[in-house]
């Protein structure tokens, strides 16, 4: 019978496949009391290897396939099963009440799932309580030797019901037959919802009722662009809902087309769209989504989650890696960004009232020089192997640009009299994020090679708004006439001394700010890799010189509010 | 026996990352480290034990250390919390 069920959106696209119900293993077991209580324990020791080991295996996998950044949440498993209250807790329930490990997992289990699960307006807990679920039952299955029907086995298109895909199963997909899925729980933020969305599978979730309802080997259509199930649907909706596949197809194919193209407007100006990157791997991303460029490489991540400064050879590896995937193209690599609200263990900084405004960055970076002249011989012996941009980041005087220059071409020197090849085509280049130096960019372009504008700080430093704090989250208008006035001026300072201007803040992406970047002239745009072919596929419907004849219009309003209302009327 | 008081300032109380800091800082000490929220126990050196006290913003909380380095660890969680906008100190 046809029924349709509402869920939660939570990757786009729409699936249409026979359904393929991944039950939950069969865990049952009985509850009961041993008297061999180190048997239980080392039964229990046996079980926890063989799980860190396979989830150390699906950790390597979900690096490979989804990132770093997705494989974290089994970092997280890993460190549950190592937790002294977990695991202290199960074998002290062998102990004292000498219950069989399995029986000892389900309450100790149980009672972290409740306790996480009843923080109910608390959205980060409730996705807790599925980890530990998902971690507990795969120790539950390692005690009882019994093994889960994986995702893995799928060899025919489908769509995947389940009560919940945990992470691991998610991590297990494979993108050639599972064509989607939908869940009964979860949500837009929980752990398979953003996975199905870095694998590109349409995905429903949160239905509450869908397991129950799907019957294995039926059809089933997932609409993740509408959050919708359609379980044994009519010959019409089918008909119906290929027409949105198609549809949807052709958008992205049409943006797909775009992935090799140059970025032109309609008057065929040529702009740069560059990918904003952390980690080497996301380069492979960067390509696929059509970058031209990496506009940022943020350093920092190289620094973070470790114990220790990354030695001159790592880092030397991951520039290398980034601009030899590169080919050729410009990578704008920053340097260190530390201090702030980003702080590494090993290296204590002072207590600050304001870190924001305190040591961080370049003025960390000219004080320690140690760690700054190590990333700057890595850099420039990577050099040889693309196209390299160093670019500082807070620059706020014209000295500090000047030393930070001085230490790079020292190092240059010394390296090339050790007969080290560093390339002779490096651009040297600054964040333009504090308004001090915005201002006097005409100065600064005299001596950087480019600018690169960091909108997140240039408009927190320029509306002395802190955005994460929500009474002056208000404050945050990247439209403001007195944030594109600043803009303007740093892209014409830019280009009056034969520079260019680029833009590596979350605006470069932004469908209204896209036009009036435009109108303003901005070189190159860089973003997060997804929103490349979208900002590629709209800038081609516009003409730039039609743009610029508002640019005076614009800059002369009163409020961002007024300004988002111009580009919907005028310029869109 | 060391011991210092926070008032967790937080709008999300102890949550994810900060509680992963936390438990990494302590790990780092000798000394046996327990947070008590209104009378109830956890060992600081556990993500699972901090993150299901559930603790929100603008309570109190005591953080105990014992052992051969409970300055030191009370120093380091001192630094966890003020760097990681958690909480306050009571001096």
């Amino acid at each position: 019978m046809t029924e349709k069920i509402k869920g939660i959106a939570a990757s786009s696209g729409i699936a249409i496949a026979k359904t393929f119900i991944l039950k939950n293993p069969d865990l049952s077991f009985e509850r009961k009391t041993v008297s061999d209580k180190e048997a239980e324990k080392k039964k229990l020791d046996r079980a926890l290897e063989v799980s860190k080991s396979e989830l150390t295996k699906i950790k390597e996998t979900a690096e490979r396939e989804l990132g770093k950044d997705k494989a974290e949440v089994f970092a997280a498993h890993l460190m549950f099963l190592s937790d002294p209250e977990f695991v202290g807790a199960i074998q002290n329930k062998i102990e004292n009440e000498e219950l069989s490990a399995e029986a000892a997992l389900d309450d100790v289990s149980k009672f972290f799932i409740q306790t996480f699960e009843s923080m109910k307006d608390n959205q980060y807990m409730q996705e807790r309580a599925a980890d530990v679920r998902d971690v507990s039952k795969r120790l539950l299955a390692h005690l009882l030797g019994v093994s889960f029907t994986s995702p893995a086995s799928i060899t025919e298109e489908t769509v995947i019901i389940a009560e919940d895909l945990t992470p691991s199963d998610t991590a297990q997909l494979n993108r050639k037959y599972v064509k989607g899925f939908a869940t009964d729980i979860g949500g837009r933020t929980s752990h398979s919802a953003i996975m199905s969305r870095s694998m590109e599978i349409p995905a429903v979730v949160g239905t509450k009722t869908v397991m129950g309802k799907a019957k294995e080997g039926e059809l089933a259509i997932v609409d993740g662009l509408n959050g919708e199930v359609i379980l044994d649907p009519t010959p019409e909706q089918i008909e119906e809902y290929q027409k949105k596949q198609a549809a949807f197809k052709e958008q992205q194919e049409e943006w797909k087309k775009l992935v090799h193209k140059p970025t032109r407007t309609k008057d065929e100006a040529h702009v740069i769209l560059g990918a904003n990157i952390g980690n080497p791997g996301d380069a492979d991303g960067a390509v696929n989504h059509g970058a031209e460029a990496i506009g940022l490489y943020r350093t920092e991540f190289l620094y973070m989650g470790r114990d220790n400064l990354p030695t001159e050879d790592e880092q030397f590896e991951a520039y290398k890696a980034v601009l030899e995937k590169m080919d050729g193209k410009p990578v704008v690599i920053r340097t260190l960004d530390i201090g702030g609200d980003k702080k590494l263990s090993y290296l204590p900084l002072p207590e600050e009232m304001n870190p924001f405004l305190g040591f961080r960055a370049i003025r960390l970076c000219l004080e320690r020089q140690d760690i700054f002249r190590t990333q700057l011989r890595a850099l420039l012996r990577a050099s040889v192997y693309g196209k390299l941009q160093i670019m500082f980041p807070m620059i706020a005087t014209v000295g500090e640009l000047r030393e930070a220059k001085k230490i790079l071409f020292e190092e240059k020197d010394k390296l090339t009299q050790a007969g080290t090849k560093v390339s002779d085509d490096i651009e040297v280049g600054m964040m333009m994020e504090i308004p001090a130096a915005a201002v006097l960019a005409d100065r600064f372009a005299k001596e950087a090679d480019f600018f690169s504008i960091g909108t997140n700080d240039l408009i927190q430093y320029t509306m002395a708004a802190d955005r994460m704090n929500e009474h002056v989250s208000y404050l945050y208008q990247p439209c403001n006439p007195s944030v594109l006035r600043l803009i303007s001026h740093v892209i014409d300072a830019a280009h009056q001394e034969g520079r260019w201007a680029g833009m590596c803040g979350e605006m470069a992406g932004d469908t209204i700010a896209i036009p009036l970047l435009l109108a303003l002239g901005l070189d190159e745009f860089s973003m997060s890799a997804t929103s490349i072919l979208p900002a590629r596929s709209q800038m081609l419907k516009l003409s730039q010189e039609e743009l610029k004849q508002h640019k005076e219009n614009f800059l002369k309003l009163d409020t961002a509010e007024e300004v988002v209302e111009y580009v919907k009327t005028n310029m869109i | 026996m060391a011991e210092k008081i926070f008032t967790v300032t937080n709008e999300a109380g102890i949550h994810a990352r900060p509680a992963t800091l936390l438990v990494h800082k302590a790990g780092q000490y000798g000394s046996e480290l327990t947070i008590d929220f209104n009378g109830r126990k956890a060992n600081l050196k556990s993500i699972m034990g901090v993150m299901s006290m559930g603790i929100r913003q603008n309570t109190r909380i005591k953080v105990i250390a014992e052992g051969p380095d409970e300055e030191e660890a009370i120093a380091g969680i001192t630094e966890i919390f003020k760097s990681e906008g958690l909480g306050e100190p009571e001096s």
